[in-house]
């Protein structure tokens, strides 16, 4: 069992959705947030470009910008105010691929 | 400072663009709507209510009503009025206010931006938590206070299991309860204010007696689960390794204590968002109580050149001041631009706003921001946390300044403040580390220079864009 | 009211200002440096940070290689780092006539002895793969290098101060006067009080607000204020070492060292040099984030965290006013750098050092004389429709 960060007390009844993270299949349902997604099944959402330590969001509400995440190849998202879509490719680093 | 709106004549009006759909900025459309004026109204979420009437996200089956207790009523009341008035006015959620120049607020989604000419602006945007940094306070798990209620809510989690909520602000307290309502385990309330600083500030508190007595039933709710509060705590540590694990603090005359836990919640009350309110080139002074910079208005919110603040972005008051201050900053306009009033109180609002700053300023002195912590914090504490930079370089930079300390120029040769966030969450702690170091410096005055874009702006809204 | 004797006084506490302090203290002279706000926190603060040679003017070249050769080893004179990182400098066309330009650019910088490699559209795209098919050619320089500007000025300050030149800041100088060999400045600080400066010789290291001092002593400098736009990106993985640069200069970037990717282009921006209020407009954000996007199609991913400009002095003819007065002994002009002040900064103080203790210097420098203004005939005029936004004001563009 992944360990993870946060707790789900309430639950969406909205279509479930498939998720990856870091290539590690991820249940979510419509409505999620990445955040959420990331944390209810994993400890960190990146790791931090100078220094290298994980991270795991902190505000909560889009203003520390420390939860940029990567969304799909070549694209970012701040996974607090973004929301998973199906199929969604979340990364916790750089896709090598796209650079 | 007074800030007085003399016009010489009433300019006429097209178009009023309100950024923030919270208690503020749905208070001051309500009341614009109902004089048949035309309002946009801007807000980067996707739903209203900002933090303070923060809803659940669509879909989500939360049980708000026994989250929030006596509060639902409060919050039911908003989000009717929101939504109507939501469907009277221009309204465009999930759009980001990134500057405000030449008479125009520039709004952004992912693929463009869009210039909004105004004739009247109201700020509107709100306040994010004030941190003082820890040791350990970048690790996973270890969240804002603000943030622990916002996730909650908006995506029905918990931050952890066994939380501790600490810091200095009255939101300990409301987190508190609303983490044992939704079946979270408080580990331990940490306040590091003492029970003597609350009862000293209690005059100033009981001019709003609701808002007091609502905290005191916090308080004995807590107590009579059983959840374990400390006063007067100096917060050490948050220990952990890739997450945290412990909360180390210690009391006064007492041996220091560790709580462990899988999760933080922690703030030390709020500061308010005035980037826009620079950008658009409203003067700011230094609220020496809330320790905030703050636009300069008048009691209505006016700051002059047509920029009208209201809420927490104007300065720190709660949710009703931010509704009560949003009302008025709309009557402004209405009786600035010579259109139809609204026949609201104004006398009567204007008495309530005083009565809940005064209340405010009782708060900020029972719920002290610890501003002597930043001359206690080790050399490797983290400061900045978007570059990790630490107390040591803060303070190895002011060293090697020498001359007048001034955080704009400690900012460009430390990188404290140059990250994503702008200086939101180190700001704070960097001035106090300014303002204490040895060469002579200006709270007053001294603070980060703001820039657009005021929160990261996406390359890609360009890419339709002719070169 | 007592005063205080100088050798040299140096008014403008920028790079150049701070840089001649130094270049002074070596040569055994007493010097003050009298800044109005702080050191570096005008234009110096604000460049692009390219120490550039590639696609300088010719008549700037021979002193941009002098300097160069100073910044080569400035952390080691120093014993502090300004992040000099030497990684060379691309030019980019987009055109056949920006190709031509690289031609000629490469011509002349190889006939002052630099090493440039001209590079097709094939070999571009192979060595910098990010870029993107609007690029038809490029032309490469290795010499060319970057550092932080915001650490320069501050660093030459201290340097100075370690050699004994006296840096102050927050001094306004009200009025300067001339007579019996010696200037006598009038200075205000912070506080209300008034401080008076004597010294032999005075340098005008104003910057922007070089034009003030010279007309004081009868002469003219047609100096007009513009901003370069700047931009910088949040922290990207690493992807470009050398500075990249559209040769007509409507985009230009450079990845630093902790991965942010800082951007600028034309036009340059009017700012308010009264008021010394100056902001990117919103519009020319975008415009350069599409300039940027066109080309490097990858950074479509992330975002812009800050903009930022400055006021800087400029004159028709783009090339700076260095050398003695015209009309007065023992005052020297060092400024109008005309926004590339980083790179020469250097040459420009050893040239002004020089002068005042050997009266004479082994700078290049005689195109910079300030008689160049006088001369009948136009003054060299560039690109400036294409350099300088619309509301930029200047005495001669015919604009305002």
């Amino acid at each position: 069992m992944a360990s993870s960060i946060l707790y789900r007390i309430a639950a969406f009844d909205t279509p479930l959705l498939s998720l990856t993270v870091d290539g590690r299949p991820v249940q979510s349902r419509q409505g999620e947030s990445v955040l959420a997604a990331m944390l209810t099944s994993g400890e960190h959402v990146r790791r931090h470009e100078n220094g290298g330590e994980p991270r795991g969001g902190f505000c909560l509400m889009g203003a520390c910008q420390d939860c940029w995440v990567w969304v799909g190849p070549g694209e970012r998202g701040r996974a607090c105010t973004t929301l998973v879509a199906d199929g969604m490719q979340i990364s916790t680093s750089p896709d090598p691929r796209f650079d | 400072m007074e800030c007085r709106s003399r016009l010489l004549q009433t300019p006429a009006l097209t178009r009023i663009v309100i950024v923030g759909a919270g208690p503020a900025g749905i208070a001051a459309a309500e009341l614009l709507s109902r004089a048949s004026v035309e309002v946009t109204l801007i807000d980067e979420a996707l739903h209203p209510g900002g933090q303070y009437h923060r809803a659940p996200a669509s879909g989500l089956n939360l049980d708000m009503g026994r989250l929030l207790g006596a509060g639902y009523v409060e919050y039911k009341t908003f989000h009717k009025d929101a939504a109507a008035v939501c469907a009277k006015v221009d309204y465009r959620p999930g759009m980001l206010a990134w500057s405000v120049h030449g008479g125009a607020v520039h709004v952004a989604s992912r693929s463009a931006t869009q210039a909004l000419g105004f004739d009247a602006l109201i700020l509107a945007t709100g306040a994010t938590d004030r941190i003082m940094p820890v040791p350990g306070w970048t690790l996973p798990g270890v969240f804002t206070l603000g943030g622990a209620q916002a996730l909650l809510k908006d995506q029905g989690c918990l931050i952890g299991r066994r939380v501790v909520v600490c810091g200095s602000s009255p939101l300990l307290y409301l987190a508190a309860v609303q983490y044992l309502r939704a079946g979270g385990e408080v580990a331990a309330v940490i306040d590091t204010t003492r029970f003597l600083d609350k009862l000293r500030a209690l005059p100033d508190m009981l001019v709003a007696p609701n808002v007091l007595s609502s905290g005191l039933r916090h308080l004995v709710e807590l107590k009579r689960r059983g959840v374990k509060i400390v006063h007067g705590a100096t917060i050490d540590v948050f220990e952990g390794e890739g997450r945290v694990a412990a909360v180390l603090c210690t009391l006064p005359n007492a041996a220091p204590l560790r709580i462990a836990c899988d999760a933080v919640a922690y703030g030390h009350g709020l500061r308010p968002e005035t980037q826009l309110a620079e950008l658009a080139g409203c003067a700011l002074r230094y609220d020496a109580v809330q320790r905030n910079h703050v636009p300069d208005t008048d009691l209505d919110g006016r700051a002059g050149q047509g920029i009208y603040i209201a809420g927490d972005g104007g300065t720190i008051g709660g949710g009703q001041a931010a509704a009560v201050s949003g009302s008025l900053a709309a009557a402004a306009v209405l009786r600035d631009f010579g259109l139809s009033t609204v026949d609201i109180d104004l006398a009567a609002r204007r008495r309530l706003l005083q009565r809940l700053r005064r209340f405010q300023r009782g708060l900020a002195t029972a719920f002290r921001w610890p501003s002597e912590r930043a001359m206690l914090l080790d050399d490797a504490v983290i400061l900045c946390r978007c570059e990790n930079v630490t107390f040591g370089e803060v303070r190895a930079a002011l060293d090697q300044q020498g001359g007048t300390a001034e955080v704009n120029r400690i900012k460009a040769a430390s990188r404290c403040g140059m990250g994503r966030c702008q200086g939101r969450f180190c700001g704070a702690g960097l001035a106090e580390v300014v303002a204490a170091s040895a060469q002579q410096s200006d709270r007053e005055r001294d603070r980060l220079r703001v820039q657009a874009p005021i929160k990261p702006l996406p390359i890609s809204l360009a890419m339709d864009v002719s070169p | 009211m007592s005063s205080i004797d100088f050798d040299v006084a140096i008014i403008g506490g920028g790079l150049v200002g701070c840089m001649t302090a130094y270049a002074l203290r070596k040569r055994g002279r007493s010097v003050v440096v009298l800044e109005r706000g702080h050191v570096g926190g005008e234009s110096s603060g604000v460049s692009f940070g390219s120490l550039r040679l590639q696609g300088q003017h010719d008549a700037e070249l021979p002193l941009a290689l002098r300097a160069q050769d100073i910044w080569e080893s400035i952390e080691a004179e120093l014993g502090e780092s300004v992040e000099f990182v030497r990684h060379g400098h691309v030019h980019l066309a987009l055109n056949a006539e920006h190709h031509a330009r690289l031609e000629n650019n490469a011509r002349q910088c190889r006939a002052q002895g630099m090493d440039i490699t001209l590079l097709d559209r094939d070999m571009t795209l192979r060595r910098w793969p990010f870029l993107s098919g609007e690029v038809v050619a490029s032309s490469w320089s290795s010499r060319d290098a970057v550092v932080n500007p915001r650490l320069v000025a501050p660093a030459f300050a201290r340097a100075a101060q370690r050699h004994g030149a006296i840096i102050r800041e927050g001094v306004n100088v009200l009025g300067v006067e001339h007579g019996g060999g010696r200037f006598s400045l009038h200075g205000r600080t912070g506080d209300g009080a008034v401080e008076i400066i004597t010294c032999e010789a005075l340098i005008n290291a104003a910057g922007a607000w070089s034009g003030t001092l010279a007309a004081q002593f009868g002469e003219t400098i047609p100096l007009f204020a513009a901003g370069p736009a700047e931009l910088v990106t949040e922290p990207v993985p690493p992807f470009a070492a050398p500075v990249m640069h559209v040769v007509d200069g409507s985009i230009l970037f450079r990845q630093t060292s902790r991965g942010n990717v800082i951007i600028a282009g034309h036009p340059r921006l009017s700012v308010d040099a009264e008021a010394r209020r100056s902001r990117v407009p919103p519009d020319k954000i975008v415009t350069n984030l599409a300039r940027l996007v066109a080309i490097v199609p990858k950074m479509r991913a992330h975002h812009v965290i800050r903009s930022w400009t400055g006021i800087e002095g400029y004159v028709e003819d783009m090339m700076p006013v260095l050398g003695p007065s015209a009309t007065t002994p023992g005052l020297y002009h060092a400024c109008a750098f005309s926004g590339h002040g980083l790179q020469l900064g250097p040459a420009a103080a050893v040239a002004i050092a020089e002068l005042i203790t050997d009266g004479a210097t082994t700078m290049p420098i005689a195109p910079f004389d300030i008689r160049r203004f006088f001369a009948s005939g136009q003054p060299r005029t560039l690109h400036l429709a294409e350099e300088f936004q619309d509301d930029v004001r200047s005495p001669h563009i015919g604009r305002g």
